[in-house]
């Protein structure tokens, strides 16, 4: 039996929460094919979207989350409809580990209006308020504040507006190489003062385009190498080190952390040690990082590790696995013809999104506007 | 010549005349710019002059040769193996370290301290995230300190729409920075000017904000053998008229002054003359070059990629109305892009940037030929 490993040492232990998470290691057979459905889904959906960027149906930068599937199947899958994701421009996984249909994101990534933004957000900027997904965003850092302002959401429901029902929690979604960047020193300090449930998951993939984190991060004092979660406890909150390339391991962390943001003990730092079996982005042409570095990751692929331990542990059969990968693959398949026959969005599209409201402003209390201007949204430009 | 060589060999000349100038920005060394607009300048001047941040592998190597190179015997002398090995991994390591409002900081605060930056931003749209060292740290303290401390800096990168990226990564940031006092603006649109103003550019002692384009970089323009002189250098703040015209006059900066002149020729075969001026420098404004331009068209139009509130166009109507009252028979035309961020599919980014047949359209309105 595998036990889910704490690797390092943190400076408040988090408690456990003895009704809500299993004995060690234990994970039932539904949510096993649950999560090895969610992470084969998360890879052929990404092979699929390299297929389809090289044959010129989607374009721009298109980033693609291949290797590091442990971490948002581990995490989000353990969330509820009403907790909140944050992501970054590598973000098509995070949407569809959080409930997004295959269908709206490829059909997004194409450009039509049947995508979850209508073809207006793109790759990068992955939206969904049904399903909670924050996005999407295309600069390193301009996530996790937004991340911790929807957490503040969840604390100021329960504290101010008396709701005691309000225990949504909220996970942002970033790389090693933005833990570089003051927003995210920022945030820490706000999630832990202001006692957030909030969850800071770095999926620590060792580079940043084609800079690795060893040079771009100075070691953390009495360290050789520098190691992000030990900025948890600097600022007042659990950090913890996970095999990111094991999703049970993510899952024991994660369900601890989720559990201590709900009790509303603050917020958690996980820093996930993982690997993008691909170039930063399909533009790049990743010639930096050395083959045996990519073989060793290769190795640890977290498909097939689940796979072999459900199978080793009776929570699955070799006919499951197969009806898993065929489900797979008939979802990716129907998501390129579902988003290939869908329409593209009309010109009139271009002005509706500007503004919330269309027509007015002010509501005065008969109901009425108090001031109708109804062409604000639409600017003042003529679109031919 | 090409736009990427005009700002390569100005960049190279400004680097060999003098040794204060010096360049930084996410993969300008080993990678020799995400545009290739840097490119060879490493290897001519070495890593202490062209600085990468962030940084490829084969660059720190070759750093470390130079340092060895240049260094080793007086290390040698003084420290033991031990302490040059730190000491180098610390240095390598501060130079990646940076990040947009960190590296634009120290770009900022070294040009106060008498250096010539030249700070290169992958695209001018992660220039948001530094866009208060640019403001309030470079463009503010020659007036804070009373005239004391100056900031010779140049701000260098792609602007405006590009393909197929979508609302974050494409967008055009000429009448933000034009807002400000104590920055000066300039967006080239040829070889010509991309040289001679970035020339200038370095040379000026204030901080300017250089607005190329990604699509013009590639594209090849004649030029004089006066423009490779290695002192041609042309006067920030004046317009050069491109083609000359007696009905309309067309004002636009970088991309769309091509798009201009391509819209003028349409014009031309239908017996519409338009002057088109490439506005070369956005602050200071050339007024007295629309004004005279005007006197003699009478009718005035403006291109420009970016939004229609509070713009490039808006500030040249108030420019005409006021310089040109008199002068106008009919409203300024305004060509922009659509009032809506820049959306992802194909077809919405397509309409929502000018065309040529726009610019004709409106040319067309504007001379009450519609």
């Amino acid at each position: 039996q595998r036990a889910a490993l704490r690797v390092c040492a943190v400076a408040t232990t988090a408690k456990k929460d003895a009704a809500a998470a299993p004995a060690k290691g234990l994970i039932t057979p539904e949510a096993a094919k649950e999560v090895y459905y969610d992470m084969v889904l998360g890879r052929e959906f990404e092979e699929m979207c390299a297929q389809m960027y090289y044959r010129g149906k989607m374009f721009g930068f298109v980033h693609l989350y291949s290797g590091q599937e442990a971490v948002s199947s581990g995490v989000i899958k353990l969330l509820r409809p009403d907790d909140h994701v944050c992501s970054t421009y590598r973000d098509h996984v995070h949407a569809l580990s959080k409930g997004v249909p295959a269908r709206e994101i490829m059909a997004e990534l194409f450009g039509k209006s049947t995508g979850c933004c209508r073809g207006q957000g793109g790759s990068m900027h992955i939206f969904s308020a049904k399903h909670g997904v924050l996005g999407g965003y295309a600069f390193i850092g301009e996530g996790i504040p937004i991340g911790v302002g929807a957490a503040f959401k969840s604390a100021y429901r329960r504290n101010v507006l008396g709701d005691e029902s309000s225990d949504s929690v909220t996970v942002s979604f970033f790389g090693d190489g933005t833990c570089n960047v003051g927003q995210f020193y920022e945030s820490l300090n706000m999630a832990a003062l202001y006692k957030l449930p909030h969850i800071f998951v770095v999926e620590n993939n060792k580079w940043a385009i084609g800079m690795s984190h060893g040079r771009a991060t100075n070691p953390t004092l009495g360290d050789e190498d520098p190691y992000i979660y030990k900025k948890g406890p600097a600022f007042g909150m659990p950090g913890v080190h996970v095999d990111g390339m094991d999703v049970l391991k993510v899952r024991e962390v994660a369900q601890e952390a989720i559990a201590r943001a709900r009790r509303g003990d603050g917020p958690t730092l996980i820093e996930a040690e993982t690997y993008r079996f691909r170039g930063h982005s399909l533009a790049d042409p990743d010639e930096l990082r050395s083959k045996e570095e990519k073989a060793k990751y290769a190795a640890r692929d977290p498909i097939p590790q689940l796979k072999d331990y459900m199978l080793a542990n009776g929570l699955a059969t070799e006919a499951d696995i197969k009806e898993i990968h065929d489900k797979v693959m008939a979802e990716v398949e129907d998501s390129v013809k579902f988003a290939d026959e869908s329409p593209k969005p009309d010109k009139g599209q271009l002005l509706e999104n500007v503004f919330a409201d269309p027509r007015g402003f002010g509501i005065a209390p008969d109901g009425r506007y108090r001031y109708e201007l109804p062409g604000f949204t639409t600017g003042t430009a003529q679109v031919s | 010549m090409t736009v990427r060589d005009a700002i390569n060999s100005a960049l190279d000349e400004e680097l060999a005349r003098d040794p204060a100038v010096y360049i930084l920005g996410e993969e300008v060394g080993e990678y020799q710019g995400a545009y290739k607009i840097t490119r060879g300048l490493l290897q001519k001047y070495g890593a202490d002059r062209v600085r990468d941040t962030p940084i490829t592998e084969r660059e720190r190597q070759q750093r470390r040769q130079v340092q060895q190179q240049g260094r080793r015997q007086q290390w040698q002398q003084q420290r033991q193996q031990w302490h040059r090995r730190q000491r180098r991994q610390q240095w390598q390591r501060r130079q990646h370290q940076l990040e947009p409002h960190g590296f634009t900081g120290i770009a900022v605060g070294s040009a106060f301290a008498g250096l010539r930056p030249v700070c290169e931003f992958m695209t001018w749209n992660f220039a948001m995230q530094a866009i208060d060292q640019i403001i309030n740290s470079a463009a503010k303290t020659l007036f804070m300190s009373a005239g004391k401390i100056n900031c010779p800096i140049v701000f260098r990168g792609p602007n405006g729409a590009a393909a197929g990226v979508a609302a974050q990564h494409s967008q055009c940031f000429a009448a933000w920075y034009t807002h400000c006092p104590g920055l000066k603006v300039i967006s080239p649109y040829d070889a010509e000017d991309a040289r001679g103003l970035m020339k200038a550019a370095i040379r000026d002692d204030d901080p300017i904000i250089f607005l190329e384009n990604e699509i013009l970089y590639g594209q090849a323009f004649p030029v004089s053998p006066q423009v490779l002189d290695k002192d041609f250098v042309l006067p920030i703040g004046k317009a050069k008229v491109m083609r000359q015209g007696t009905h309309v006059t067309i004002t636009a900066h970088s991309k769309m002054v091509g798009f201009s002149l391509a819209a003028a020729e349409k014009l031309a075969a239908e017996g519409i003359e338009a002057e088109v001026i490439n506005l070369r420098s956005l602050r200071p404004l050339d007024r007295p070059a629309i004004a005279a331009s005007v006197k003699k068209t009478h009718h005035l139009v403006n291109v420009e990629e970016g939004w229609p509130t509070c713009g490039i166009g808006s500030e040249i109507c108030a420019v005409a109305m006021e310089d040109s009252f008199d002068q106008l028979d009919a409203p300024v035309g305004r060509v922009t892009g659509a009032d809506v961020p820049t959306a992802y599919a194909t077809e919405l980014e397509k309409a929502s940037f000018p065309s040529v047949d726009d610019i004709v359209k409106v040319v067309k309105q504007t001379l009450g030929k519609a």
